[in-house]
């Protein structure tokens, strides 16, 4: 067992830190210092992720084959680590991390030549038709019907909490082609193109507000909408087996290196806010130990998955282990920013700039901020969302639990 | 030991409850902080003259009712359930309440203004560097000319848009003094913005502003108690309010998890979600009996009175944001959403917990005041 890097490891990550010196520049790190919840707006985010591949590292998981960077698991991990550090952009992951995962595994020749490309060059963006508004965690539940019509389905339904419609070129969904069998077997994995006639999108605002004008999710309804055939993922009625597979990506790991920019930002907040009494807060022992409880906690999550990654596996269950990382890396994620939210105090209360403000019909005279205090009580709000998604963390606990006692013959 | 409320404070609170029903639903309320002037002065006319409220808290020689605060605890407690913006904490609670802890010629000319709806007050006592403390004042108040020319910066003044008077303390000499100022006095800008919980405030710049002798409100250089003292009971009828909104919260997601189906049954029906509602109910509980003996040792001594302030604030601080939270969380991703007033209630919990000073900070002041004599 050796923890240190290799030289070719160090100098990888020279190579990484000096491509983000040149390409994160100052008007996307203006963008991003208002950003609520780590995207930019639509054109901001596809230049960031155009510059990433023009550089062969907008998609680390990917094989070669398909335009994958052929990194180790060490590598990733320093890429991840020195990105976030910068509080780069997070990379939008419907298209890059979920959707291509399913098309490689389960798509056929000719969905692979159309769709991973331009997935890959951010020449179209993605959203993802899972939740429906009576189904959630209970996926299987999902209602939106698919008709066969010759060479078409035909949709009827509604799709909610859909991340970013309003910038997507296609969405992946999950639809109802069978109500005979079990919920599960009757569900099949369309790709439906956003601009076929039918398709409407009802914004949903939030409580962090939007961002740079653009709403996080929306509410999507399928009129009487025909998507050939031909854009059905493998086989009809096989659709959970692909969601299932996707599933595991979407909860993903390597939170760490964005819990700890996390952790940076607090610390940037803490040196500027005054404690009170004439110190400054992040002499303020209360807090200091706050912020050691959490830093600790971070350590430990981002030492795990190290761990994960390097691959020193032993012999756990990769969805046991995608269900931990989802639980304590969202919790983390909502603990942290509630720190950020008291470390400001009385600053925490100013609602922030709202260029969406006319739409919403709230007054447009926000208060001039500094950039490290911008966006922080928003992100509070926005990251309630994480201990919701991808599977609340209720069920998140009872997979694992599940995980836990399946040795004991104990069925969940 | 009594914790029943009188007949006149359960009247009061069904008059205000049954008017706010009739006129403060969730979308008007909505549609009132959107516009321009966020408020409803026609709101505050009718808690004034048709409900007869602003003058509850007050002795009767001002005109008042003869309550105190309790009665202040009963009206902010339905206030926070319906998620009220008007400022009867500002204007009410602390302006009227430091004028009767001063009594005198200010009071009996300005608390029958307030009790009749024509005076609305903000206390402007937060600077930048201060962050919760009371005492951090670099404002300054110079003797000049039978009166006091005020220079300095207010940050994060609540309801400062909609005042026409000031209370604003400021460092004459060594200590504090507490002035009463017109909000519309020459040298006084005014920055106003919105606040997370749909509400607004202002940043206010003060450059030789002139206020007369007799706008002072007690002994000169001598006000840190009385701003002390308005801060507790400021932080007891804020707890009030977080207990209304708790409840709302608690009611609301209660219904929800009973008609919301997921696997074929009710989210109600599932034991994590249940233990989870036991959870808000009992810091809900709590909270609500410690606020009330936090509000009905508001005469004690000082230092009795806000040990049990800093206690009532750090327990309804994280109680409410253990409620908020775990609301949200039942409600799934409609809680997150400005469609339902779930969230709107979780946003004025989390400006509540950093409004009179953060559960840490309460936390330390509870431990310096429990632990000063501990040898």
């Amino acid at each position: 067992m050796n923890l240190d890097f290799t030289a070719e490891e160090l100098a990888f990550r020279d190579e990484v830190r000096a491509w983000i010196k040149q390409a994160y520049d100052s008007e996307l790190k203006q963008l991003m210092s208002q950003s609520k919840n780590g995207y930019l707006d639509k054109a901001g985010q596809v230049r960031w992720q155009k510059k990433l591949a023009e550089k062969g590292w907008a998609a680390p998981g990917w094989p070669v084959q398909y335009g994958g960077p052929d990194w180790t698991p060490t590598q990733r991990y320093l890429f991840q680590s020195e990105t976030a550090a910068a509080g780069c952009p997070i990379v939008s992951p419907m298209g890059i991390a979920m959707v291509a995962y399913v098309i490689m595994e389960y798509g056929s020749e000719a969905q692979k030549r159309r769709f991973l490309p331009k997935i890959l060059s951010t020449d179209e963006c993605w959203c993802q038709g899972y939740s429906e508004p009576g189904s959630g965690s209970d996926l299987a539940s999902l209602q939106m019907s698919a008709v066969r019509d010759g060479d078409h389905y035909v949709l009827n339904g509604s799709k909610i909490w859909t991340t970013h419609a309003q910038w997507a070129d296609w969405i992946f969904c999950l639809v109802r082609t069978s109500r005979d069998a079990k919920a599960q077997s009757g569900i099949s994995f369309l790709l439906a193109d956003m601009r076929t006639p039918g398709i409407s999108i009802r914004p949903l605002p939030s409580l962090d507000g939007p961002i740079d004008g653009e709403q996080e999710v929306n509410q999507l309804f399928f009129e009487n909408v025909r998507v050939p055939v031909e854009n059905r993922i493998g086989e009809e009625g096989l659709g959970w087996t692909y969601a299932k597979y996707l599933l595991q990506f979407e909860r993903g790991v390597a939170y760490g290196s964005l819990l700890r920019y996390l952790l940076a930002k607090i610390r940037k907040i803490a040196k500027q806010q005054p404690a009170g009494g004439g110190g400054m807060l992040i002499d303020d022992p209360d807090f200091r130990r706050r912020y050691a409880e959490l830093a600790v906690r971070v350590e430990a999550v981002d030492a795990a998955e190290m761990r994960f990654f390097s691959g020193v596996e032993s012999g756990t269950a990769v969805g046991a282990m995608s269900s931990l990382f989802k639980l304590v890396g969202t919790e983390l994620q909502q603990d942290l920013s509630e720190l950020a939210v008291e470390a400001l105090g009385p600053d925490a209360l100013p609602f922030v700039q709202d260029s969406f403000a006319e739409i919403r019909g709230r007054p447009a005279s926000p208060r001039p901020i500094p950039d490290h205090v911008a966006a922080v009580t928003p992100l509070y709000f926005n990251y309630r969302k994480t201990s919701i998604y991808a599977g609340t963390n209720e069920i998140q606990r009872n997979l694992l639990a599940r995980h836990v006692l399946s040795s004991a013959g104990v069925r969940g | 030991m009594d914790f029943d409320y009188s007949v006149e404070q359960d009247m009061l609170r069904d008059t205000l409850a049954s008017y706010l029903a009739d006129h403060y639903d969730f979308e008007t309320r909505g549609a009132v902080v959107a516009t321009p002037a966020g408020w409803r002065p026609k709101v505050w006319a009718d808690l004034a003259e048709r409900l007869n409220l602003l003058g509850a808290a007050f002795p009767e020689e001002y005109g008042g009712l003869g309550g105190g605060a309790l009665e202040n605890a009963v009206v902010m407690e339905e206030l926070g359930k319906a998620l009220v913006v008007e400022p009867y904490l500002g204007t009410v609670v602390i302006g009227g309440g430091l004028l009767k802890q001063v009594g005198g010629a200010l009071a009996a000319e300005w608390l029958p203004r307030i009790i009749a709806g024509q005076a609305v007050l903000a206390f402007a006592y937060s600077e930048p560097q201060a962050r919760y403390s009371l005492a951090e004042v670099a404002t300054t108040a110079t003797k000049r000319d039978g009166g006091y020319v005020l220079n300095g910066r207010k940050t994060g003044v609540t309801g400062g848009p909609w005042a026409s008077q000031l209370l604003v303390t400021a460092r004459s000499g060594e200590g504090i003094s507490l002035l009463l100022v017109d909000a519309d006095a020459q040298g006084l800008t005014r920055s106003d913005y919105p606040t997370i919980d749909g509400g607004r405030a202002s940043d206010i710049t003060f450059h030789d502003v002139f206020v007369p002798a007799e706008r002072l409100l007690g002994a000169e250089g001598a006000a840190l108690p009385l701003v002390e003292r308005a801060a507790d009971e400021a932080i007891c009828a804020l707890c009030a309010e977080a207990v209304g909104g708790m409840r709302r919260m608690l009611a609301d997601t209660v219904a929800y998890a009973s008609q919301r189906k997921q696997f074929g049954v009710a989210l109600a029906t599932f034991q994590v979600l249940q233990h989870r509602m036991a959870d808000m109910f009992t810091a809900l509980e709590q909270s609500a009996a410690l606020t009330l003996v936090a509000t009905m040792k508001l005469d004690r001594p000082a230092a009795e009175r806000a040990l049990v302030a800093s206690a009532a604030k750090a327990q309804v601080g994280k109680a409410a944001k253990l409620v908020g939270q775990a609301a949200v969380q039942i409600h799934g991703g409609m809680g997150i959403t400005e469609e339902l007033a779930l969230g709107h209630y979780f946003r004025r919990a989390t400006a509540i917990g950093s409004q009179f000073g953060s559960t840490d900070f309460h936390l330390r002041r509870y431990a310096d005041l429990s632990l000063a004599d501990a040898a």
